[in-house]
């Protein structure tokens, strides 16, 4: 079996067995490149997990392009990619459609209202996290000494900013960016 | 038939752009999708988009993708979903493709460290944003079961970290609980006023 099947089943599979978001995927990921195919060192894989987590993007498709393209070129990142995908497109779409056949149902709302909650807790546990993670650098060592100023700062603009003018998420992510990286050289400047 | 052109472009164009701005899992870019498809482009209600998010999270496979396909089916079918997919798989793949090959020197960049790191207050502004209005909305309901299904899930999600899944799959018992009680309750109730009429 050529590399860029082996890749494509690997992948396939990754697609297949990880539910839950992207770190759920990392030890599949894992297991199928470094330890069954011995595609990657430890490493490297190392490296690409650390990449894939600074770039946009899901997690599962960044490292399915990442190890596709250095092993096969652009044909092996779009191979990869496709076979991350193709599980969750069959098992999405038919989700998606029995959805719409049935949840106009007085039955079927009654079952999704209870859900809604939970979804909402989470989305909130999510943000919690990555406002943890902003603030203190980490998500367990809280103290009022690891406060980070400009971070802190920076939430509160951003969310006021959300809230009274009603700008959009890009815009606000985006320029978080800019004023928070300017912010930390001419900190670095004054303070040298 | 332009009509549905311009969906697409739309769908594609939106998906897109979400990907290319989506930092740190599953949750930020539905966030995102809030923000945008229902409260930008009022294309599905707010119920809905929450229905969309527990699918894609309890499906096999990246949430951003998972959320594409149905929201992309919603909009114009299968033609939809494979527009939404591109649109969500194309940044990062772009992005991934191009950093291959000099990713050491972007990993040790300062400015590109600072600003990946300083961005993390405006992501959780965002999902604060959304969470705000989301739980305003169940507190609207005023029905006692979904506010303490909220509260009781976001604890057991933080404070004891328990897996969605599990508090997804738990939520479905009880509301399958909830519909069999009231069920019950309306053919008692549907008894008893028969009963009456037969008594008059």
């Amino acid at each position: 079996m050529s590399i860029l099947t082996q890749l494509f089943l690997s992948f396939i599979k990754v697609g297949l067995f990880s539910v839950g978001g992207g770190y759920a995927a990392i030890p599949l990921i894992q297991n199928q490149i470094v330890d069954v195919h011995g595609l990657m060192t430890l490493s490297e894989f190392t490296d690409l997990i650390t990449i894939a987590e600074m770039t946009p993007g899901p997690i599962s498709i960044n490292s399915a392009t990442f190890v596709g393209t250095t092993l096969g070129g652009i044909g092996g990142a779009i191979l990869c990619t496709l076979g991350c995908i193709i599980p969750s497109f069959i098992i999405c779409l038919t989700l998606a459609h029995f959805y719409y056949k049935y949840r106009n149902f007085s039955g079927v709302q009654t079952v999704l209202s209870a859900l809604r909650p939970a979804v909402v807790a989470l989305i909130g546990s999510a943000g919690l996290s990555i406002l943890l993670l902003g603030i203190f650098g980490s998500e367990t060592a809280i103290s009022l000494s690891s406060i980070r100023p400009i971070e802190t700062i920076l939430f509160v603009g951003c969310l006021y900013m959300l809230r009274k003018y009603k700008i959009s998420a890009i815009k606000i992510i985006f320029g978080s960016g800019i004023v928070g990286t300017i912010a930390y050289f001419t900190m670095n400047l004054l303070i040298v | 038939m332009k009509e549905k052109k311009h969906v697409l472009w739309q769908l594609f164009k939106a998906t897109f752009m979400l990907s290319a701005f989506t930092f740190g899992g599953g949750f930020v870019i539905v966030s995102l999708m809030k923000k945008k498809f229902v409260e930008e482009l009022k294309w599905l209600d707010e119920d809905e988009m929450l229905d969309i998010t527990a699918i894609a999270q309890s499906s096999p496979g990246p949430i951003p993708i998972n959320a594409s396909v149905i929201l992309g089916y919603r909009m114009c079918g299968i033609v939809g979903s494979l527009v939404a997919i591109l649109g969500t798989a194309l940044p990062p793949m772009i992005i991934i493709s191009l950093i291959s090959y000099f990713y050491a020197q972007f990993r040790s960049n300062q400015i590109i460290a600072t600003a990946l790191m300083v961005m993390r207050a405006g992501v959780a502004a965002v999902i604060f944003d959304v969470v705000i209005n989301l739980a305003k909305n169940v507190v609207a309901t005023k029905r006692v079961l979904y506010i303490s299904l909220m509260i009781a899930a976001f604890i057991a999600k933080v404070i004891f970290g328990i897996d969605a899944m599990i508090l997804i799959l738990a939520c479905l018992a009880v509301g399958i609980a909830d519909l069999i009680i009231t069920l019950k309750r309306s053919k008692t109730e549907k008894k008893e006023v028969l009963k009456e009429g037969a008594n008059i």
